[in-house]
Protein backbone atom coordinates (compact mmCIF):
# COMPACT_ATOMS: atom_id res chain seq x y z
CA UNK A 1 0.00 0.00 0.00
CA UNK A 2 1.10 3.64 -1.04
CA UNK A 3 2.51 5.35 2.52
CA UNK A 4 -0.28 7.78 3.36
CA UNK A 5 0.89 11.86 3.63
CA UNK A 6 0.18 11.32 7.75
CA UNK A 7 2.58 8.55 7.68
CA UNK A 8 5.00 10.22 5.32
CA UNK A 9 5.02 13.20 7.85
CA UNK A 10 5.63 10.90 10.46
CA UNK A 11 8.29 9.59 8.92
CA UNK A 12 9.46 13.74 8.38
CA UNK A 13 9.35 14.13 12.46
CA UNK A 14 11.12 11.16 13.05
CA UNK A 15 14.34 12.43 10.68
CA UNK A 16 13.79 16.32 12.46
CA UNK A 17 14.51 14.67 16.25
CA UNK A 18 17.05 12.53 14.82
CA UNK A 19 19.10 15.63 13.66
CA UNK A 20 18.08 17.41 16.78
CA UNK A 21 19.99 14.25 18.69
CA UNK A 22 22.88 14.07 16.23
CA UNK A 23 23.70 17.70 17.00
CA UNK A 24 22.81 17.62 20.83
CA UNK A 25 25.01 14.51 21.11
CA UNK A 26 27.51 16.39 19.40
CA UNK A 27 27.30 19.08 21.89
CA UNK A 28 27.90 17.14 24.66
CA UNK A 29 31.31 15.69 23.27
CA UNK A 30 32.15 18.62 22.51
CA UNK A 31 31.58 20.61 25.84
CA UNK A 32 33.68 17.99 27.30
CA UNK A 33 36.89 18.58 25.00
CA UNK A 34 36.60 22.04 25.52
CA UNK A 35 36.88 21.41 28.97
CA UNK A 36 39.76 18.37 29.12
CA UNK A 37 41.97 20.58 26.52
CA UNK A 38 41.20 23.54 27.76
CA UNK A 39 40.13 25.27 24.63
CA UNK A 40 38.03 28.70 25.06
CA UNK A 41 37.56 28.79 21.59
CA UNK A 42 35.74 25.87 21.19
CA UNK A 43 34.23 26.44 24.68
CA UNK A 44 32.41 29.56 22.82
CA UNK A 45 31.43 28.30 19.71
CA UNK A 46 29.32 26.14 22.14
CA UNK A 47 27.77 28.76 23.67
CA UNK A 48 26.90 30.16 20.25
CA UNK A 49 25.11 26.84 19.11
CA UNK A 50 22.63 26.68 21.57
CA UNK A 51 20.24 29.20 19.91
CA UNK A 52 20.21 26.01 16.83
CA UNK A 53 18.93 23.69 19.32
CA UNK A 54 16.63 26.05 20.47
CA UNK A 55 15.28 26.87 17.50
CA UNK A 56 15.28 22.45 16.63
CA UNK A 57 12.57 22.31 19.50
CA UNK A 58 10.58 25.01 18.40
CA UNK A 59 9.93 23.53 15.13
CA UNK A 60 9.94 19.64 16.09
CA UNK A 61 7.23 20.98 19.28
CA UNK A 62 5.02 23.02 16.51
CA UNK A 63 5.11 19.89 13.82
CA UNK A 64 3.50 17.42 16.36
CA UNK A 65 1.00 20.19 17.81
CA UNK A 66 0.10 20.43 13.84
CA UNK A 67 -0.03 16.74 13.19
CA UNK A 68 -2.09 16.16 16.75
CA UNK A 69 -4.55 18.96 15.34
CA UNK A 70 -4.76 17.58 11.38
CA UNK A 71 -4.65 14.26 11.78
CA UNK A 72 -5.71 12.75 15.48
CA UNK A 73 -4.04 9.83 15.70
CA UNK A 74 -4.59 6.92 17.72
CA UNK A 75 -2.29 3.96 19.43
CA UNK A 76 1.37 4.07 18.32
CA UNK A 77 0.89 6.94 16.31
CA UNK A 78 -0.21 8.69 18.68
CA UNK A 79 2.63 7.92 21.67
CA UNK A 80 4.76 8.28 19.16
CA UNK A 81 4.36 11.86 18.70
CA UNK A 82 3.55 12.63 22.39
CA UNK A 83 6.59 11.23 22.93
CA UNK A 84 8.55 13.43 20.69
CA UNK A 85 6.94 15.92 22.21
CA UNK A 86 8.92 14.77 25.82
CA UNK A 87 11.85 14.33 23.98
CA UNK A 88 13.03 17.19 22.19
CA UNK A 89 12.08 18.73 25.99
CA UNK A 90 14.71 16.96 27.47
CA UNK A 91 16.70 17.10 24.48
CA UNK A 92 16.60 21.10 24.42
CA UNK A 93 17.55 21.04 28.21
CA UNK A 94 20.37 18.48 27.27
CA UNK A 95 21.88 20.88 25.11
CA UNK A 96 21.15 23.84 27.90
CA UNK A 97 23.47 21.51 29.81
CA UNK A 98 26.51 20.84 27.23
CA UNK A 99 26.43 25.19 26.68
CA UNK A 100 27.03 24.62 30.97
CA UNK A 101 30.05 22.99 30.49
CA UNK A 102 31.26 25.11 27.82
CA UNK A 103 30.96 28.10 30.74
CA UNK A 104 32.90 25.71 33.47
CA UNK A 105 35.44 25.61 31.05
CA UNK A 106 35.72 29.41 30.27
CA UNK A 107 36.08 29.92 33.98
CA UNK A 108 38.76 27.14 34.80
CA UNK A 109 40.74 27.78 31.29
CA UNK A 110 42.77 30.62 32.96
CA UNK A 111 43.46 28.61 36.19
CA UNK A 112 46.04 26.38 37.21
CA UNK A 113 44.83 22.70 36.93
CA UNK A 114 43.37 22.14 40.20
CA UNK A 115 43.80 17.96 39.76
CA UNK A 116 44.04 15.22 36.79
CA UNK A 117 40.70 14.43 35.76
CA UNK A 118 39.85 10.78 36.72
CA UNK A 119 35.96 10.58 37.56
CA UNK A 120 34.22 13.48 35.38
CA UNK A 121 36.14 12.26 32.32
CA UNK A 122 34.45 8.35 33.85
CA UNK A 123 30.80 10.72 33.87
CA UNK A 124 31.24 12.31 30.20
CA UNK A 125 31.81 9.09 28.81
CA UNK A 126 28.66 7.30 30.53
CA UNK A 127 26.53 10.96 29.72
CA UNK A 128 27.33 10.57 25.97
CA UNK A 129 26.54 6.70 26.21
CA UNK A 130 22.96 7.22 28.10
CA UNK A 131 21.98 9.76 25.38
CA UNK A 132 23.71 8.19 22.94
CA UNK A 133 21.69 4.77 23.73
CA UNK A 134 18.41 6.37 24.57
CA UNK A 135 18.38 7.80 21.16
CA UNK A 136 19.22 4.76 19.65
CA UNK A 137 16.63 3.34 21.65
CA UNK A 138 13.86 5.53 20.51
CA UNK A 139 14.46 5.20 16.55
CA UNK A 140 14.56 1.71 17.28
CA UNK A 141 11.37 1.64 19.34
CA UNK A 142 13.67 -0.75 21.52
CA UNK A 143 12.44 -0.60 24.97
CA UNK A 144 14.82 -2.99 26.45
CA UNK A 145 18.05 -0.90 25.37
CA UNK A 146 16.05 2.06 27.34
CA UNK A 147 15.05 -0.22 30.25
CA UNK A 148 19.43 -0.66 29.58
CA UNK A 149 19.88 2.88 30.01
CA UNK A 150 17.26 3.63 32.89
CA UNK A 151 19.40 1.41 34.83
CA UNK A 152 22.81 3.12 34.52
CA UNK A 153 21.32 6.33 36.22
CA UNK A 154 22.58 4.59 39.63
CA UNK A 155 26.13 4.50 38.03
CA UNK A 156 25.83 8.66 37.04
CA UNK A 157 24.41 9.47 40.86
CA UNK A 158 27.11 7.34 42.30
CA UNK A 159 30.34 9.18 39.50
CA UNK A 160 28.86 12.75 40.94
CA UNK A 161 28.73 11.84 44.45
CA UNK A 162 32.32 10.81 44.50
CA UNK A 163 33.73 14.25 42.36
CA UNK A 164 31.52 16.07 45.16
CA UNK A 165 33.84 13.99 47.91
CA UNK A 166 36.44 14.43 46.91
CA UNK A 167 36.21 18.08 45.63
CA UNK A 168 34.74 18.98 49.51
CA UNK A 169 37.70 17.61 51.10
CA UNK A 170 39.98 19.39 48.76
CA UNK A 171 38.04 23.01 49.37
CA UNK A 172 38.23 21.63 53.29
CA UNK A 173 41.88 21.12 53.04
CA UNK A 174 42.75 24.28 51.33
CA UNK A 175 39.89 27.04 50.99
CA UNK A 176 42.19 28.79 48.23
CA UNK A 177 41.57 26.22 45.39
CA UNK A 178 37.86 26.80 45.85
CA UNK A 179 37.62 28.95 42.55
CA UNK A 180 39.63 26.08 40.53
CA UNK A 181 37.34 23.26 42.48
CA UNK A 182 33.86 24.73 42.34
CA UNK A 183 33.29 24.94 38.05
CA UNK A 184 34.79 21.17 38.87
CA UNK A 185 32.12 20.40 41.13
CA UNK A 186 29.25 22.05 38.82
CA UNK A 187 30.27 19.76 36.00
CA UNK A 188 30.15 16.66 37.83
CA UNK A 189 26.52 18.30 38.65
CA UNK A 190 25.83 19.06 34.57
CA UNK A 191 26.83 15.66 33.67
CA UNK A 192 24.61 14.00 36.22
CA UNK A 193 21.73 16.04 35.06
CA UNK A 194 22.79 14.86 31.67
CA UNK A 195 22.59 11.79 32.40
CA UNK A 196 18.86 12.11 34.04
CA UNK A 197 17.64 13.68 30.95
CA UNK A 198 18.96 10.55 29.32
CA UNK A 199 16.81 8.58 31.48
CA UNK A 200 13.74 10.25 31.07
CA UNK A 201 14.07 10.01 27.07
CA UNK A 202 14.43 5.92 27.92
CA UNK A 203 11.43 6.28 30.39
CA UNK A 204 9.31 7.85 27.64
CA UNK A 205 10.32 5.59 25.05
CA UNK A 206 9.43 3.42 27.43
CA UNK A 207 5.81 4.05 27.22
CA UNK A 208 6.21 4.76 23.36
CA UNK A 209 6.68 0.87 22.73
CA UNK A 210 4.92 -0.54 25.51
CA UNK A 211 2.08 2.00 26.50
CA UNK A 212 3.85 1.50 30.54
CA UNK A 213 4.62 4.90 32.37
CA UNK A 214 8.00 4.07 33.89
CA UNK A 215 8.27 7.54 35.03
CA UNK A 216 8.65 8.55 38.72
CA UNK A 217 8.08 4.81 39.42
CA UNK A 218 11.23 2.89 41.72
CA UNK A 219 12.92 0.20 39.42
CA UNK B 1 -21.19 -2.68 40.80
CA UNK B 2 -21.46 -2.99 36.45
CA UNK B 3 -24.09 -4.59 35.12
CA UNK B 4 -24.75 -6.12 31.52
CA UNK B 5 -27.77 -5.61 29.97
CA UNK B 6 -26.99 -7.08 26.77
CA UNK B 7 -24.77 -10.02 26.45
CA UNK B 8 -24.31 -12.29 23.51
CA UNK B 9 -22.93 -15.53 23.12
CA UNK B 10 -21.16 -17.63 20.01
CA UNK B 11 -23.60 -14.67 18.01
CA UNK B 12 -23.61 -15.90 14.18
CA UNK B 13 -25.71 -14.62 11.05
CA UNK B 14 -25.23 -15.89 7.73
CA UNK B 15 -27.32 -14.02 4.83
CA UNK B 16 -27.54 -16.94 2.58
CA UNK B 17 -24.46 -18.26 2.24
CA UNK B 18 -22.88 -15.36 3.13
CA UNK B 19 -21.03 -15.70 7.26
CA UNK B 20 -21.64 -11.94 8.38
CA UNK B 21 -21.36 -12.66 11.90
CA UNK B 22 -18.89 -15.04 13.33
CA UNK B 23 -18.88 -15.95 16.96
CA UNK B 24 -19.03 -12.91 18.48
CA UNK B 25 -19.08 -12.59 22.35
CA UNK B 26 -20.03 -9.31 23.94
CA UNK B 27 -21.33 -7.77 27.04
CA UNK B 28 -23.03 -4.50 26.42
CA UNK B 29 -22.67 -3.10 30.42
CA UNK B 30 -25.71 -0.53 31.64
CA UNK B 31 -25.58 3.31 31.34
CA UNK B 32 -22.59 3.40 29.04
CA UNK B 33 -22.15 3.84 25.63
CA UNK B 34 -21.19 0.82 23.38
CA UNK B 35 -19.60 1.75 20.10
CA UNK B 36 -19.06 -0.53 17.41
CA UNK B 37 -16.28 0.33 14.71
CA UNK B 38 -14.70 -1.28 12.11
CA UNK B 39 -14.52 -0.76 8.58
CA UNK B 40 -17.38 -1.01 5.51
CA UNK B 41 -18.96 -4.41 5.43
CA UNK B 42 -17.39 -6.03 8.62
CA UNK B 43 -21.00 -6.62 9.87
CA UNK B 44 -21.35 -3.49 12.70
CA UNK B 45 -24.71 -2.58 11.63
CA UNK B 46 -26.31 -6.20 11.13
CA UNK B 47 -24.48 -6.80 14.43
CA UNK B 48 -26.19 -3.55 15.72
CA UNK B 49 -29.50 -4.84 14.01
CA UNK B 50 -29.26 -8.37 15.76
CA UNK B 51 -29.98 -6.76 19.35
CA UNK B 52 -33.65 -5.77 18.38
CA UNK B 53 -34.00 -8.55 16.02
CA UNK B 54 -34.24 -6.06 12.86
CA UNK B 55 -32.42 -8.52 11.00
CA UNK B 56 -35.59 -10.38 11.35
CA UNK B 57 -37.82 -8.35 8.30
CA UNK B 58 -34.71 -9.54 5.82
CA UNK B 59 -35.43 -12.85 3.91
CA UNK B 60 -32.81 -15.74 4.07
CA UNK B 61 -31.08 -14.77 7.12
CA UNK B 62 -30.22 -17.24 9.50
CA UNK B 63 -29.19 -16.59 13.26
CA UNK B 64 -26.97 -18.97 15.87
CA UNK B 65 -26.16 -18.27 19.26
CA UNK B 66 -28.13 -15.98 22.02
CA UNK B 67 -28.49 -12.72 22.75
CA UNK B 68 -29.34 -11.76 26.42
CA UNK B 69 -31.65 -8.79 27.31
CA UNK B 70 -31.28 -8.69 30.98
CA UNK B 71 -30.44 -12.42 31.03
CA UNK B 72 -33.34 -13.02 29.02
CA UNK B 73 -32.71 -14.44 24.97
CA UNK B 74 -34.15 -12.35 22.70
CA UNK B 75 -34.24 -15.30 20.36
CA UNK B 76 -36.05 -17.18 22.26
CA UNK B 77 -39.67 -18.69 21.80
CA UNK B 78 -41.51 -16.19 24.41
CA UNK B 79 -40.19 -13.25 22.96
CA UNK B 80 -42.17 -11.22 21.38
CA UNK B 81 -40.82 -9.07 19.06
CA UNK B 82 -43.00 -5.64 18.75
CA UNK B 83 -42.30 -5.31 23.19
CA UNK B 84 -38.68 -6.19 22.22
CA UNK B 85 -38.15 -3.45 19.98
CA UNK B 86 -40.24 -1.24 22.24
CA UNK B 87 -37.05 -2.12 25.25
CA UNK B 88 -34.66 -1.65 22.29
CA UNK B 89 -35.40 1.33 20.27
CA UNK B 90 -33.42 2.17 17.40
CA UNK B 91 -32.12 5.48 15.30
CA UNK B 92 -30.39 5.37 11.79
CA UNK B 93 -28.45 7.18 9.46
CA UNK B 94 -30.61 9.14 7.62
CA UNK B 95 -33.32 10.80 9.87
CA UNK B 96 -36.59 9.64 8.38
CA UNK B 97 -39.38 11.80 10.09
CA UNK B 98 -42.89 10.92 9.13
CA UNK B 99 -44.71 13.64 7.34
CA UNK B 100 -46.50 14.49 10.06
CA UNK B 101 -46.51 17.48 12.77
CA UNK B 102 -43.19 17.83 15.31
CA UNK B 103 -45.89 16.85 17.92
CA UNK B 104 -47.32 13.78 16.26
CA UNK B 105 -43.84 12.78 15.13
CA UNK B 106 -43.07 12.13 18.47
CA UNK B 107 -46.45 11.05 20.07
CA UNK B 108 -46.79 8.57 17.30
CA UNK B 109 -45.27 5.66 18.84
CA UNK B 110 -47.48 6.16 21.86
CA UNK B 111 -50.35 6.22 20.21
CA UNK B 112 -49.86 2.87 18.02
CA UNK B 113 -49.28 1.78 21.80
CA UNK B 114 -52.41 2.61 22.78
CA UNK B 115 -51.69 5.55 24.70
CA UNK B 116 -55.27 8.51 24.56
CA UNK B 117 -54.95 10.39 27.57
CA UNK B 118 -54.03 13.96 25.96
CA UNK B 119 -52.26 15.42 29.04
CA UNK B 120 -50.34 12.52 29.34
CA UNK B 121 -49.03 12.54 25.41
CA UNK B 122 -48.14 16.22 26.03
CA UNK B 123 -46.12 15.56 28.71
CA UNK B 124 -44.43 12.93 27.23
CA UNK B 125 -43.65 14.51 23.56
CA UNK B 126 -42.34 17.44 25.97
CA UNK B 127 -39.77 14.93 28.24
CA UNK B 128 -38.82 13.60 24.65
CA UNK B 129 -37.93 16.78 23.17
CA UNK B 130 -36.58 17.73 26.28
CA UNK B 131 -33.94 14.54 26.66
CA UNK B 132 -33.64 14.95 23.02
CA UNK B 133 -32.44 18.12 23.28
CA UNK B 134 -34.58 19.95 20.90
CA UNK B 135 -37.68 21.47 22.74
CA UNK B 136 -36.09 24.66 23.25
CA UNK B 137 -35.85 24.95 19.34
CA UNK B 138 -39.45 23.42 18.90
CA UNK B 139 -41.81 24.37 21.49
CA UNK B 140 -43.32 27.02 19.77
CA UNK B 141 -44.16 25.30 16.42
CA UNK B 142 -44.79 21.90 17.45
CA UNK B 143 -48.23 21.73 15.43
CA UNK B 144 -45.47 22.69 12.05
CA UNK B 145 -44.42 20.11 9.74
CA UNK B 146 -41.44 18.17 10.66
CA UNK B 147 -40.15 18.13 7.17
CA UNK B 148 -39.08 21.81 7.98
CA UNK B 149 -36.43 21.20 10.28
CA UNK B 150 -32.72 21.50 9.56
CA UNK B 151 -31.03 17.40 9.31
CA UNK B 152 -29.42 18.18 12.82
CA UNK B 153 -33.31 18.71 13.97
CA UNK B 154 -34.95 16.00 12.39
CA UNK B 155 -32.22 13.59 13.76
CA UNK B 156 -32.67 14.89 17.44
CA UNK B 157 -36.40 14.62 16.17
CA UNK B 158 -36.19 10.76 15.54
CA UNK B 159 -33.84 10.29 18.54
CA UNK B 160 -37.00 12.16 20.82
CA UNK B 161 -39.57 9.75 18.77
CA UNK B 162 -37.69 6.55 20.39
CA UNK B 163 -37.28 8.25 23.57
CA UNK B 164 -40.97 8.68 23.34
CA UNK B 165 -41.37 5.19 24.41
CA UNK B 166 -39.50 4.85 27.08
CA UNK B 167 -36.96 2.30 25.78
CA UNK B 168 -34.21 0.69 28.06
CA UNK B 169 -31.38 0.66 25.21
CA UNK B 170 -31.06 2.75 22.27
CA UNK B 171 -29.02 1.58 19.00
CA UNK B 172 -27.50 4.41 16.62
CA UNK B 173 -26.57 3.24 12.88
CA UNK B 174 -24.67 6.27 12.14
CA UNK B 175 -26.87 8.68 13.70
CA UNK B 176 -24.51 12.03 12.60
CA UNK B 177 -22.91 10.76 9.85
CA UNK B 178 -24.54 13.21 7.66
CA UNK B 179 -25.06 15.99 9.50
CA UNK B 180 -22.43 19.41 10.24
CA UNK B 181 -19.99 19.69 13.06
CA UNK B 182 -22.08 21.85 15.03
CA UNK B 183 -25.14 19.29 14.53
CA UNK B 184 -22.84 16.30 15.27
CA UNK B 185 -21.45 18.42 18.15
CA UNK B 186 -25.34 18.39 19.50
CA UNK B 187 -26.03 14.71 19.25
CA UNK B 188 -23.03 13.90 20.71
CA UNK B 189 -23.48 16.06 23.98
CA UNK B 190 -26.93 14.61 23.90
CA UNK B 191 -25.34 10.84 23.66
CA UNK B 192 -23.38 11.77 26.58
CA UNK B 193 -26.48 12.86 28.48
CA UNK B 194 -28.42 10.06 27.43
CA UNK B 195 -26.60 7.25 28.97
CA UNK B 196 -27.84 8.71 32.97
CA UNK B 197 -30.98 7.05 31.68
CA UNK B 198 -30.45 4.53 28.83
CA UNK B 199 -27.91 2.08 27.05
CA UNK B 200 -26.71 3.34 23.81
CA UNK B 201 -25.02 1.19 21.43
CA UNK B 202 -23.81 3.31 18.55
CA UNK B 203 -22.29 1.95 14.89
CA UNK B 204 -19.70 4.73 13.76
CA UNK B 205 -17.33 5.28 10.73
CA UNK B 206 -15.47 8.23 12.68
CA UNK B 207 -13.24 6.80 15.12
CA UNK B 208 -12.92 10.35 16.67
CA UNK B 209 -16.40 10.29 17.38
CA UNK B 210 -16.20 6.87 18.98
CA UNK B 211 -13.09 8.13 21.33
CA UNK B 212 -15.21 11.23 22.14
CA UNK B 213 -18.45 9.71 23.23
CA UNK B 214 -17.63 5.98 24.22
CA UNK B 215 -16.88 4.25 27.24
CA UNK B 216 -16.35 0.89 25.40
CA UNK B 217 -15.35 0.36 21.86
CA UNK B 218 -15.74 -2.71 19.94
CA UNK B 219 -13.88 -3.50 16.83
CA UNK B 220 -15.00 -5.43 14.35
CA UNK B 221 -13.46 -6.60 10.86
CA UNK B 222 -14.71 -8.98 8.62
CA UNK B 223 -17.43 -10.62 10.85
CA UNK B 224 -15.12 -11.24 13.54
CA UNK B 225 -14.86 -9.03 16.83
CA UNK B 226 -10.97 -8.35 17.18
CA UNK B 227 -10.97 -6.56 19.97
CA UNK B 228 -13.42 -4.88 23.12
CA UNK B 229 -11.89 -2.82 25.07
CA UNK B 230 -12.72 0.44 27.28
CA UNK B 231 -12.30 3.54 25.00
CA UNK B 232 -9.26 5.02 26.27
CA UNK B 233 -7.32 1.91 25.68
CA UNK B 234 -8.59 0.46 22.53
CA UNK B 235 -7.27 3.65 20.99
CA UNK B 236 -3.85 4.43 23.35
CA UNK B 237 -2.72 1.30 23.28
CA UNK B 238 -4.66 -1.62 20.87
CA UNK B 239 -3.75 -5.45 21.87
CA UNK B 240 -4.10 -6.72 19.01
CA UNK B 241 -1.92 -5.55 15.96
CA UNK B 242 -5.26 -5.32 13.97
CA UNK B 243 -6.69 -2.84 15.71
CA UNK B 244 -3.71 -0.78 15.67
CA UNK B 245 -3.71 -1.07 11.99
CA UNK B 246 -6.81 -0.22 11.58
CA UNK B 247 -7.13 2.57 13.94
CA UNK B 248 -4.11 4.64 12.47
CA UNK B 249 -4.75 3.77 9.18
CA UNK B 250 -2.12 1.43 8.22
CA UNK B 251 -5.19 -1.25 7.38
CA UNK B 252 -6.14 -2.65 3.78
Amino acid sequence: MEKRHFHRELGELNRKILKMGNAVENLISRSVESLKKRDTELARDIINSDEKIDKMEIDIDETCINLLALYQPMAIDLRFIATALMITTDLERIGDLAVDIAERTLELADKPLLKPLIDVPKLATLAEQMVHQSLEAFINHNSDLAIEVCRHDDEADHLRDLVYMEIIQIITNNGSVAPRAIPLLLVARHLERICDHATNIAEDVVYMVQAQMLKHHPR
Amino acid sequence: MKKVKIATYNLNLWFGKNHVLKNINMQIEENKVTAIIGPSGCGKSTFLRCLNRMNDLIEDTRIEGKVLLDGENIYGNKMDVVSLRKRVGMVFQKSNPFPKSIFENVAYGLRIHGEKNKKKLQERVEQSLRDAALWDEVKDRLDKSAMGLSGGQQQRLCIARALAIQPEVVLMDEPASALDPTATNKIEELIQKLKEKYTIVIVTHNMQQAARISDYTAFLLMGELIEFQPTAKLFTNPENKKTEDYITGRFG
